[in-house]
């Protein structure tokens, strides 16, 4: 049956989606947005390896689509998480959202199979472009300010991205997008930094980092599943394709999953808290594609994929809380367990998962990276990540699901979230134990670099447990002890503050001044030119006082003519 | 919209919490303990030292919560902070 559909770009059932969406309402509408991931991934199956539709542009090779298994494996994820976050949006009613989340999959799946620089820029741009719409979608001031901060960022990564392509592109002649490294000279040098940059926007390295989690909390509850799942795996693909064993991601990526956690744990806004663990969990992949060996990469790509499941898991849970009661700050919720029992256990499952607890997704991938780490000799790196590892616990893992459904009864009564929702959790949830109880049917026969790889065994588990149980202890001897930060309503500055408050304090002064002194020249030129005017101008008689900008009659006109027109005849008959 | 007639539910009662409380204790000791009796394998030299990862993961979770109680301080401002 799959052979016998025509041949389709793999972003292209997603876009037809989408579009449907525009024109369609109701069941029918449902039923194409549900049918476009499915129909994505059987055309996916249907690809063999190799490049497609490539063309000539401009004396440039261009490779639209190019199949193999880093492509693949990221084009079944995200097909994956389209479905699911389509599940979770069917109530919805607003089309702008259902439009932008599919066109966004559908950039997201272009940027993937892009084989040239080219076609990657167009995809990356579209990303923006599209995913705005759903911070936009929530339809507040604040939401507003934050799309226009978030796309501002987007489109500067895209920009360095173009810049760096061209460079890139006419220095080696090919536009092809393959690995590019760090290590050039000259020009070349200076376009592989580039792209190198525009990815890391993208990816959220560190101080480039709050676009995420500033924008991502602001989107609508069922926008935010999109967003989460979509833009930083885009950037870890890129990455691992262009950038694999570099070794400052390393250490780039080593902050990334350190810092993050002291900022959640301080944090109000629970779904603010998961933006900041969505950087911390970028962070392990980005190191595991910094020590770039097969068991490091593989561990990375594995860990985008259960990531994009357990993270889009808590998002759902806590959108369900949003939805639900209308309110997302710790200090607000509590006791919710009482009216939404369900929703309760599946952000268990997505704790337990993000926390990497034996027999959930999370295990089976990070200890990948964890273990190339040390098997390479990075021991720092490899303390540090366990301490990351052990932070995520404390923030993700117990403190989500204990100020949000435990902790003190906010008094809130509401029922479970409509069925859509809490069966896209439930299908996340089942995945999250699947491939955490059996990877090797399931994630590890998708990945690209060929390497064998044992999770479960005895040393693994007992120490991942004693890890996580006494992090678990320390969370209750500090409850205990009253030594606990309370969840307080606040903001908390990070490095955002730099452009929002900063600057702007010396910019809008300096763009006062500046309005202040085009007033004033503007007076003095406006000025000059009356002074001009009037020592030309005789105010007595009311006429200028040149002589060929006096005013003449009409009769005097006419007696030019006829001597012009005399002349004219004279010269005729010369 | 809370029910005044609302019974009290399984994590309402001080008892059970204190008995999932024991459990959980109950747990982390059976942890350690196993760290003695099965064979890790080494990996990395700190790991010979003796329940490593607990010792590691509280420490570091306690410390986490120390300094991120710290940063409150020099960071946390007022909710509507960007607004004005």
């Amino acid at each position: 049956m799959i052979s016998s559909l025509p041949l389709l770009p793999p972003f292209l059932p997603l876009l037809i989606g989408s579009i449907a969406a525009i024109f369609l309402r109701g069941h029918l509408r449902s039923a194409i947005m549900l049918l476009a991931p499915i129909w994505g991934a059987l055309q996916l199956a249907g690809l063999e390896h190799g490049i497609y539709w490539s063309m000539d542009f401009m004396g440039y090779q261009l490779e639209p689509v190019r199949v193999d298994k880093l492509s693949i494996m990221f084009g079944y994820l995200f097909h994956l998480a389209a479905f699911i976050a389509v599940i979770y949006a069917l109530h919805v009613k607003d089309t702008l959202q259902h439009v932008a989340g599919l066109s966004y999959a559908a950039s997201a799946l272009g940027a993937v199979f892009a084989g040239d620089l080219l076609t990657l820029f167009v995809f990356w741009e579209m990303l923006a472009l599209t995913s705005v719409f759903l911070i936009w979608a929530r339809r507040t001031d604040r939401a507003y300010g934050a799309g226009m901060r978030y796309i501002i960022m987007k489109v500067l990564s895209g920009v360095l991205l173009l810049a760096g392509a061209l460079i890139f592109i006419k220095h080696t002649g090919s536009a092809r997008f393959t690995e590019i490294g760090l290590d050039h000279d000259g020009a070349l040098s200076l376009g592989a930094w580039l792209i190198f940059i525009a990815f890391g926007i993208k990816c959220a390295f560190p101080f480039l980092h709050n676009w995420l989690t500033d924008a991502y909390p602001e989107a609508t509850p069922t926008g935010t599943i999109f967003l989460a799942s979509f833009t930083t795996k885009v950037a870890v693909y890129a990455l691992a394709r262009g950038f694999p064993g570099t070794e400052l991601l390393v250490w780039i990526g080593v902050t990334m999953a350190c810092f993050p956690i002291f900022f959640a744990v301080i944090e109000n806004d629970l779904r603010r808290v998961l933006a900041y663990s969505l950087i911390n969990q970028v962070g392990f992949m980005v190191v595991g594609i910094g020590i770039g060996t097969s068991l490091a990469l593989n561990g990375a790509v594995a860990h985008a994929f259960n990531d994009v499941i357990f993270k889009g898991l808590l998002m759902m849970t806590m959108g369900a809380v949003l939805h639900m009661t209308g309110r997302i700050n710790g200090s607000e919720l509590g006791g919710l367990y009482k009216s939404m029992p369900k929703t309760t256990i599946l952000c268990i499952v997505g704790a337990a998962s993000i926390s990497a607890f034996p027999l959930f997704s999370g295990f089976v991938s990070k200890s990948m990276i964890m273990s190339a780490a040390v098997a390479q000799g990075y021991d720092v790196v490899w303390l540090l990540l366990l301490f990351a590892a052990a932070g995520v616990f404390h923030h993700a893992g117990i403190k989500i699901p204990y100020f949000a459904f435990f902790a003190h009864d906010s008094g809130i009564r509401t029922t479970e979230p409509p069925k859509n929702m809490l069966l896209a959790m439930a299908i996340a949830a089942g995945l999250c134990i699947v491939i955490g109880t059996f990877p090797a049917q399931t994630v590890y026969a998708l990945l690209p670099w060929e390497a064998t790889y044992q999770p479960y065994d005895i040393t693994h588990v007992l120490t991942q447990l004693q890890l996580l149980f006494f992090s678990a202890l320390a969370f209750v001897w500090l409850n205990k002890k009253n030594l606990y930060p309370p969840e307080l309503p606040s903001t908390n500055l990070d490095a955002d503050w730099l452009y929002r408050k900063w600057a702007p304090s010396y910019i809008v002064p300096f763009y006062l001044s500046l309005v202040d002194i085009k007033e004033k020249f503007g007076k003095w030129v406006h000025e000059l030119v009356s002074a001009a005017i009037n020592s030309s101008y005789d105010r007595e008689k009311d006429q200028p006082k040149g002589y060929f900008a006096q005013l003449w009659p009409t009769e005097t006109m006419v007696a030019w003519v006829a001597i012009l027109l005399t002349g004219i005849l004279l010269l005729n008959y010369l | 919209m809370s029910k005044p007639q609302e019974k009290p539910d399984f994590f309402d009662k001080p008892e059970n919490i204190s008995m999932m409380l024991k459990v959980f204790y109950g747990l982390c000791v059976f942890l350690v303990v196993a760290d003695f009796i099965v064979h890790r394998h080494i990996y990395h030299s700190w790991e010979n030292i003796p329940a490593f990862y607990a010792v590691y993961g509280f420490i570091g979770c306690v410390m986490l919560v120390v300094v991120a109680k710290a940063m409150r301080k020099v960071l946390m401002k007022e909710e509507d902070y960007y607004d004005k």
